[in-house]
C-alpha cells in the first residue's frame, strides 16, 4: 500500500476525566475521500483541532507526507500542505469574494510583507485566487462583499480558499452544514472531483453524502474509533449500526 | 469618485486653503491651531494602522507620543545647554535639527512598540487594552520622577529646532511640514490598506482562524502593524513638542491616549481621513465651546455618545455610506 498522505497514530486527549479522543489511528491515502463519522460529542471536532495543530494531543503523532508535525502550530502545518475548511464559515464578511480567495493565494505564497503594491494587482495571487473561485462555481460573485452570499455560497467559498493553497491534504469540518438538498448535491459533486489534486479527511453528517463520496469510513464513537471499511462494510457493521446509524439505516 | 473620496478631498482642501487665508488675513493664531489639529490628526493616524485596520484597541498610544517628545525634547535640550548626551563609549551631542531628530523619535518609538507589543499582543480584547494602558502610566512616572530632564517640570525648548531650507519660526512653514507629513503617511497608510500585508492584517482582525489556517501568523502581522503605528504617533510626538517648544510627563497621560481613540471613532474608524476629521473636528471644538465655557467637554462627550449611537462609521460613515471594499 502507499504511503499515507496524513496519518494519525494513537492519538489520545482528555480533558479532566474525559477522554475526547483515545488512541486513534486514521490515514488518508492519495486519491481517496476517508470520511469520518460519529454521533453528536463522539470526539470529531477535537480530533480535527489536533490534526490541524489548534489542539495538542497528550499522546500519538499527526504525520504529513511522512513527516511528524505534531508540535507545528496551525500557520506551518498549513504550509507544510495541509488545507482545512471550517463547520461554521470563517470568511471575511466585510471583504469580497475575491479578496477572500487572494487571502488564501497570499498564504500559499508565503510573502505577506508586501506594504506598497496593491494585492489585486498581484498577477499570480490573482490568477491562483481566481481559478479556484472558478472551480467552485463562484467567479460571477467575485466582487461581491462576502456578507452578502448565501449560505451555501459561502461553504463554496470555503473551499475555494482550501483550493488556493494548492494542499497536499484536505480536512473537511462537516462541508454540508446547513445545506439543503440541492446545495448538498452540488457540494458533493465539487468534492468528488477534488479527490484526484489531493485526498480529502471528511467529517461530515449528512450521510447521503458520506456514502455518495466516501472511498473508506472511520466511525468515532466516544473518541474511539470502533469501525472502520469501505460504504458497504461499515452499513453491514453491527456495532456501528447499533452505536450510531440505528436500525433503520 | 466615491462620496468618501469627495469628502477626503474636501477636507485635504481645507487644510491647504483655511492656513492660506489664515496667513492673507493675518490670523496667525488659525495657523497654530491647524498645526496643533494637523499633528494630533497624525498621531491619530498612526494609530489608526493598529486600530483601524488591525482592531487592536491600543490605550497606550501616548507612550509612543511621549517617546517622540522626548526624544526632541532631550536632543535639543543639550543642543541648547551646550552639554553632551553621553560621553562614553561615544560622544553623543544634542541637536537642533528636526529630520535627526524625527530619525530618532521614528527609531525609538518603533522600538518601544515593537518591545511592547511582543508582550502585549499574546493578549486581546480587555486584557489588550488594560496592558497597553499599564505600559503608558509606567512612562508616565518613569518621566515624572526624571530628575535630569525637569521631571513634572518637564522641559522648554527657547527656540524651535530647524529644518534645512525653511524658517521653522514662520508658523505658516511649520505648518506645510507638518501637513506634508500627514499627507505622507496618509499615502502610506491608504497603499498599507490595499497591499497584501493589509488584506492579511484586516483579515486578521476579522477571523484569524482562517488567516491561521492559510499558512500566515497574525500575531507578526499584528506586531508589525502596531510597530509602524507606534513609529508614527512617536514622529507626531516629536512635532507636537517642537510646536510646544514644550515637553512633560503630560504627553504620556491616559487621557492622550484616549483622545487618540475618540478622534479615530468620530472621524469613521478604519476610514483613511477617519482621524483627521476626528482631530479637526476636536481642536475646532476644543477653541470654540472652550471659549463658551469651561466645562466644554461635556458638550464634546454628548456628541461623541451621539455619533457613537446613531452615526455608524463616524462623520465620514454618516457622510459617504458604509466603507467600499477596495477594488
Amino acid at each position: 500500500m502507499t504511503e499515507p498522505v496524513l496519518e494519525t497514530r494513537g492519538l489520545s486527549k482528555a480533558f479532566g476525566a474525559l477522554k475526547a479522543t483515545e488512541d486513534v489511528s486514521v490515514a488518508l491515502h492519495p486519491g481517496e475521500i476517508h470520511a469520518i463519522i460519529g454521533p453528536n460529542g463522539a470526539g470529531k471536532s477535537t480530533l480535527i483541532a489536533q490534526i490541524c495543530g489548534a489542539l495538542v494531543p497528550d499522546a500519538g503523532q499527526v504525520r504529513l507526507m511522512g513527516r511528524d508535525v505534531t508540535r507545528l502550530p496551525v500557520p506551518a502545518r498549513a504550509r507544510a500542505g495541509l488545507a482545512r475548511t471550517f463547520q461554521i464559515s470563517q470568511l471575511a464578511m466585510e471583504d469580497t469574494v475575491l479578496q477572500n480567495a487572494l487571502l488564501g493565494a497570499l498564504g500559499a505564497s508565503g510573502r505577506p510583507w508586501r506594504f506598497l503594491r496593491p494585492a489585486l494587482g498581484d498577477q499570480s495571487l490573482r490568477e491562483r485566487a481566481e481559478a479556484a473561485l472558478e472551480r467552485v462555481g463562484l467567479a460571477a460573485q467575485a466582487a461581491t462583499r462576502t456578507a452578502e452570499l448565501s449560505h451555501g455560497q459561502r461553504r463554496q467559498l470555503e473551499v475555494a480558499v482550501a483550493l488556493t493553497l494548492a494542499p497536499r491534504a484536505f480536512v473537511m469540518d462537516e462541508p454540508m452544514a446547513g445545506l439543503g438538498a440541492e446545495g448538498s448535491a452540488r457540494l458533493t459533486r465539487l468534492l468528488d472531483g477534488l479527490r484526484a489534486e489531493a485526498p480529502i479527511l471528511l467529517v461530515e453528517h449528512d450521510m447521503d453524502a458520506v456514502f455518495a463520496l466516501a472511498d473508506r469510513v472511520s466511525v468515532l464513537v466516544y473518541g474511539r474509533v470502533i469501525a472502520s471499511g469501505s460504504v458497504d462494510e461499515i452499513r453491514r457493521d453491527p456495532a456501528v449500526r447499533e452505536a450510531y446509524l440505528g436500525d433503520s439505516a | 469618485m466615491s462620496r468618501e473620496t469627495l469628502v477626503n478631498l474636501t477636507m485635504l482642501a481645507g487644510l491647504v486653503l483655511v492656513p492660506l487665508w489664515a496667513l492673507w488675513a493675518d490670523e496667525p493664531f488659525t495657523i497654530t491651531l491647524a498645526t496643533r489639529a494637523v499633528i494630533l490628526a497624525l498621531a491619530a493616524a498612526g494609530l489608526n494602522i493598529a486600530l483601524g485596520i488591525g482592531g487592536l484597541v491600543s490605550l497606550g498610544h501616548a507612550v509612543f507620543f511621549g517617546i517622540g517628545g522626548y526624544a526632541m525634547g532631550v536632543l535639543a535640550y543639550h543642543a541648547q545647554t551646550y552639554t553632551p548626551l553621553m560621553e562614553a563609549p561615544v560622544l553623543i551631542e544634542g541637536t537642533k535639527s528636526m529630520p535627526v531628530i524625527w530619525l530618532v523619535a521614528l527609531v525609538a518609538s518603533a522600538l518601544a512598540a515593537f518591545v511592547i507589543g511582543l508582550l502585549s499582543l499574546r493578549t486581546s480584547g480587555v486584557y489588550f487594552i488594560m496592558i497597553t494602558l499599564a505600559f503608558g502610566q509606567m512612562l508616565f512616572f518613569f518621566t515624572i520622577s526624571w530628575a535630569r530632564y525637569g521631571g513634572e517640570d518637564g522641559i522648554s525648548i527657547y527656540l524651535r529646532n530647524g529644518f534645512p531650507g525653511l524658517n521653522t519660526l514662520v508658523p505658516i512653514q511649520f505648518y506645510a511640514l507638518c501637513l506634508t507629513l500627514l499627507v505622507l503617511t496618509l499615502a502610506l497608510t491608504a497603499a498599507l490598506m490595499r497591499s497584501p500585508f493589509g488584506l492579511a492584517l484586516n483579515a486578521a482582525r476579522q477571523v484569524p482562524e482562517r488567516v491561521r489556517a492559510v499558512g500566515l501568523d497574525p500575531f507578526r502581522l499584528r506586531l508589525a502593524a502596531f510597530t509602524l503605528s507606534g513609529a508614527i504617533t512617536g514622529l507626531a510626538g516629536a512635532l507636537f513638542a517642537d510646536l510646544n517648544r514644550f515637553v512633560s510627563p503630560s504627553m504620556f497621560s491616559w487621557q492622550l491616549s484616549g483622545e487618540f481613540i475618540v478622534f479615530i471613532i468620530i472621524g469613521g474608524t478604519a476610514r483613511l481621513f477617519g482621524p483627521v476629521v476626528g482631530a479637526v473636528l476636536f481642536v475646532a471644538l476644543e477653541h470654540w465651546l472652550g471659549g463658551i465655557s469651561a466645562y466644554w467637554h461635556i458638550w464634546f462627550g454628548l456628541l461623541l455618545l451621539g455619533i457613537v449611537l446613531f452615526g455608524k462609521g463616524g462623520v465620514i460613515g454618516m457622510i459617504a455610506g458604509r466603507a467600499r471594499t477596495h477594488d
